[in-house]
């Protein structure tokens, strides 16, 4: 166990291409770290920087007190979830579980030992023997967690171990790797570009975009108080309203500010409201319903609990604390 | 099938009998003459169905050979021809292999220069350098060896572009998970690719199987001793007589047996004989 | 180009290294002293030699017999190519048609693959043999005085024959595989538009298998090039009055019987340039059908 220090981190490839910029956070003993953000934000670079799968161009990585940047992935002490599992097809799990103990020189009682320990936690004891193709989706997946867990590492990687399973079982195995975490209490950094998994799994979560860090914070806070227009965008769903001030003239503060973002579920139908919505679209969701439509040429998404018809206009209001205000030019949050 | 004609389908069926006995018929005829005795072929017709001389004819040939044409006998040629098909099978898979390997996953300076170098055997066949490539190998002294009769055809673009193929289809996460299991480029090689690439090496094997058994040009010219005539380039020294006519049912006999070992291996694999076909070209 | 390596430097280079000893030692090093030799003329004694330009390629293009080679070379790998393909269309077409017994033809007409050439060579030699053969025999019959030892024209057929023989399966293996390529549903739909069979093969079939077909040329040239060495050696020899003696053929005569190594090398230059340009043509098709 142990912690994970990223100091100025960043990475140019040989063509010139920047890939991830001057990254600075210290994760701490046992943390759950998820990187999320579009593709192509460099989320995955950076894990793979960590994981030292990617060489490091600038900056430094420390796992512990230990600066890693030139140090082999196997001496990392880290172990990795992939996305497609990376079993090795022609080993068994139990072979597939116990080939990096092997090759560590790990004794076989031991390998036995933790071998036995990570089917138990993972309900896979009865797949030792069978070979990774004779499973389904959840079971590899499991398999490649198991990898991961007889390590014993520092740290757990995971890069978006999830994104091969289907819904159903996607929402079981991220309760389950939660679970697991808090359990073994090993630091974690995990990938995602789900912003629903990032937000139940993260104790803080990074938000990424064009290779910088945007935000760092708990979910909670970066739900709350998004530090710019991408990150109001990119986490919550529906996503934020993020509204020309001209279009909402009578909001208050809207002088002040380019951009008001105001969440769909922070609206309210107000007869005196200062928002007039007509209504273009509307989604039945069961218990409630998404209402979309426009005021003053600007897009306007609502939850609304009530019933509403196409073409209806609606006065809508918000609390003054429900509205964000951010800077036209640099999407920045103004305080 | 689009519609049901059945006169179309009888005349498919005409066509692919006719196609099976033509492609057989010379092997039949020369199974036939391999079972008659020396007189049957002198009164000018040839026998359309088998003699009673087979296991005569064989056993002789086996054993002792036609010591009359210079040749050994035809299981020592064929022994010898073993030697060199699988050398040359084993060996090609086994240069190619790793040097794909190294072009696949390592970046060093030169690469391309190497590449282009493996590449360009595919433009030197045997054939277009005959004179030149036999005075290297009686300059290193190799004439008359097995090592003469299957080195110098052991390099091979083709097998080395085949695993490249191989290997670049394999997950990049594969080699990752190993390198953060601890396996380094032996290890990953040994544990890892190698038994990926069996049912592809398996393949490769009965193509290059083949090809080194069929091999004439290449020992007809390194060999001059008897001692390492191979059936393939021998079987000509045997129809060959200066005076009179061959022994037909003896040559006969030995082509059947020398394209017994190739012939089974299609047949019995015909399965990776078709994968190997097919990839080798790719 | 794989995401992760191994940033050894050394290593690369060990496992290279048999590939490329054997690459220099046997194929780059002879293919340069057949370049340099090409340009030299030895003396009647073999001790000096002396550069002569191309002198040695003028001669071989003044030479009336090397002339003959090239015809007889064209006309050889021309007929083997259509004679092994037609026919391998052919029993390929019949195949694809069949359901059941398709596995059991193709078992019994893929076998040829495996015979050496020089036993190809041997087999159809006894059963054209004028004495004893069996088709000659029948021919005679019909009226054909059949002697491939005295008639050009004869030898030329049975080499033809006994190289395309050879190359049937090889054909026919592809052309299954390009005919499975194509899509049922391309037909059905000309069916629907009302074409018959024979149409339908010519409209959509024979179009579409045309990547195997040009694919199937190349590759064909080259067997009927260089590998029918020994189907030569084993039945004509390159006679009667060269009407057999194709270039790879004559590149062997003139260096080891003849001993004339300029000439030979030069011919074997003039083969280099032919692989060469054949090899290039061959990759443009595979770039092709990546796209295709």
């Amino acid at each position: 166990m142990a912690s994970i220090t990223l100091d100025n981190l960043g990475k140019v490839y040989p063509g010139g291409t920047r890939a991830v910029g001057d990254v600075n956070m210290q994760i701490a003993d046992g943390e759950f770290i998820v990187l999320v953000g579009p593709s192509g934000c460099g989320k995955s670079t950076l894990l793979r920087m960590v994981a030292g799968l990617e060489s490091i161009t600038e900056g430094e990585v420390r796992i512990g007190d230990r600066v890693v940047n030139t140090v082999e992935p196997a001496d990392r002490d880290i172990a990795m979830v992939f996305q497609n599992y990376a079993l090795y097809p022609h080993m068994s799990v139990r072979q597939n579980l116990a080939y990096g103990l092997k090759n560590r020189g790990t004794s076989k009682a031991e390998i036995t030992r933790r071998v036995d320990e990570a089917a138990e936690i993972l309900q896979i004891g009865q797949f030792l023997d069978r070979k990774p193709r004779a499973l389904s989706g959840g079971q590899r997946q499991r398999v490649a967690m198991g990898r991961a867990i007889v390590r014993e590492p520092a740290a757990f990687l995971f890069d978006e171990p999830l994104s091969n399973l289907d819904a159903k079982l996607r929402v079981a195995m991220r309760l389950e790797i939660k679970e697991l975490q808090r359990r073994l209490r090993t630091t974690s950094l995990y990938v995602t570009h789900d912003q629903l998994e990032a937000m139940t799994l993260a104790d803080r979560l990074v938000v990424l975009n064009g290779g910088q860090v945007e935000q760092i914070g708990t979910p909670l806070e970066v739900y709350r108080n998004p530090a710019s227009t991408f990150v109001a965008g990119f986490i919550g769903s529906p996503a934020m309203n993020l509204i020309p001030s001209r279009a909402v003239p009578h909001l208050p503060g809207s002088a002040h500010a380019g951009i008001i973002g105001i969440r769909p579920e922070d609206l309210a139908v107000d007869p005196d409201g200062p928002i007039e919505m007509q209504v273009r679209a509307v989604e039945e969701l069961g218990a409630q319903r998404l209402v979309h439509g426009h005021t003053n040429g600007a897009d306007l998404t609502i939850t609304l609990g009530s019933h509403a018809d196409l073409h209806d206009t609606l006065r809508l209001s918000a609390q003054p604390e429900a509205l964000h205000r951010f800077d036209e030019k640099t999407g920045k949050r103004l305080a | 099938m689009i519609e049901n004609r059945p006169g179309l389908n009888a005349l498919a069926h005409l066509v692919l009998i006719l196609g099976v006995v033509v492609v057989a018929l010379p092997v039949w005829v020369a199974f036939v003459a391999s079972t008659h005795g020396p007189t049957d072929f002198m009164s000018g017709t040839v026998p359309m169905w088998p003699g009673p001389h087979l296991v005569e004819n064989y056993a002789k040939m086996l054993d002792t050979g036609l010591s009359t044409s210079g040749t050994p006998p035809v299981g020592w040629m064929m022994f010898n021809s073993l030697v060199m098909a699988l050398s040359i099978a084993l060996g090609k898979i086994a240069i190619s292999i790793l040097s794909a390997f190294a072009i696949v996953y390592f970046r060093f300076p030169l690469r391309g220069l190497a590449f282009w170098c493996i590449f360009v055997t595919l433009m030197l066949p045997v054939e277009v350098r005959i004179v030149p490539t036999f005075q290297v190998v009686a300059g290193l002294g190799l004439l008359n060896s097995y090592a003469g009769l299957s080195i110098p055809l052991i390099a091979s673009a083709t097998a080395t572009f085949l695993f490249r193929q191989v290997f670049l289809t394999m997950p990049d996460e594969l080699v990752e998970a190993a390198r953060i299991d601890g396996a380094g480029p032996m290890k990953f090689f040994r544990d890892i690719l190698l038994p990926l690439s069996r049912t592809n090496m398996a393949a490769l094997f009965v193509i290059l199987f083949i090809y080194g058994w069929n091999q004439y040009l290449w020992p007809l010219l390194v060999t001059t001793s008897s001692d390492y005539y191979t059936i393939v380039a021998g079987i000509k020294r045997l129809a060959d007589v200066v005076d009179g006519l061959p022994q037909w049912h003896l040559v006969m006999a030995t082509a059947v047996l020398a394209m017994l070992p190739p012939v089974a291996v299609v047949i019995f694999m015909q399965k990776l004989f078709v994968k190997g076909l097919v990839e080798t070209e790719k | 180009m794989k995401r992760t390596i191994f940033s050894n430097q050394l290593l690369p280079w060990l496992l290279l290294a048999p590939q490329l000893a054997i690459t220099f030692i046997f194929f780059l090093w002879p293919a340069g002293q057949a370049i340099k030799q090409s340009f030299l003329r030895e003396d009647a004694f073999g001790i000096n030699s002396s550069f002569v330009g191309l002198a040695n390629f003028t001669a071989l293009l003044d030479s009336p017999e090397y002339l003959n080679s090239l015809k007889v070379t064209a006309v050889f790998a021309i007929s083997v190519t259509v004679v092994s393909m037609g026919v391998a269309l052919l029993l390929a077409v019949a195949v694809d048609r069949m359901l059941k017994s398709s596995r059991t033809y193709t078992t019994l007409l893929v076998w040829p693959y495996a015979v050496a050439p020089a036993v190809a060579g041997i087999l159809w030699w006894f059963i054209f043999n004028p004495t004893v053969g069996v088709m000659p025999y029948v021919l005679e019959v019909i009226g054909y005085d059949w002697n491939h030892i005295s008639s050009k024209t004869d030898a030329m057929i049975l080499v033809v024959i006994a190289s395309a023989w050879k190359q049937i399966s090889y054909n026919f293996l592809f052309f299954v595989a390009g005919l499975q390529a194509i899509p049922a549903s391309m037909r059905e739909a000309a069916a629907i538009d009302g074409a018959g069979p024979v149409r339908r093969f010519f409209d959509i079939t024979f179009p579409l298998l045309s990547p195997t077909t040009f694919f199937l040329l190349v590759v064909n040239i080259v067997y009927s090039m260089f590998e029918t060495f020994a189907v030569i050696d084993a039945t004509t020899e390159g006679g009667p009055a060269q009407a057999t003696n194709i270039m790879v053929y004559k590149v062997y005569f003139d260096g080891f019987i003849g001993q004339n190594l300029g000439s030979s090398a030069a011919q074997s230059v003039i083969l280099m340039l032919i692989v060469i340009s054949l090899t290039v043509i061959q990759f443009r098709w595979v770039e092709k059908k990546v796209e295709y």
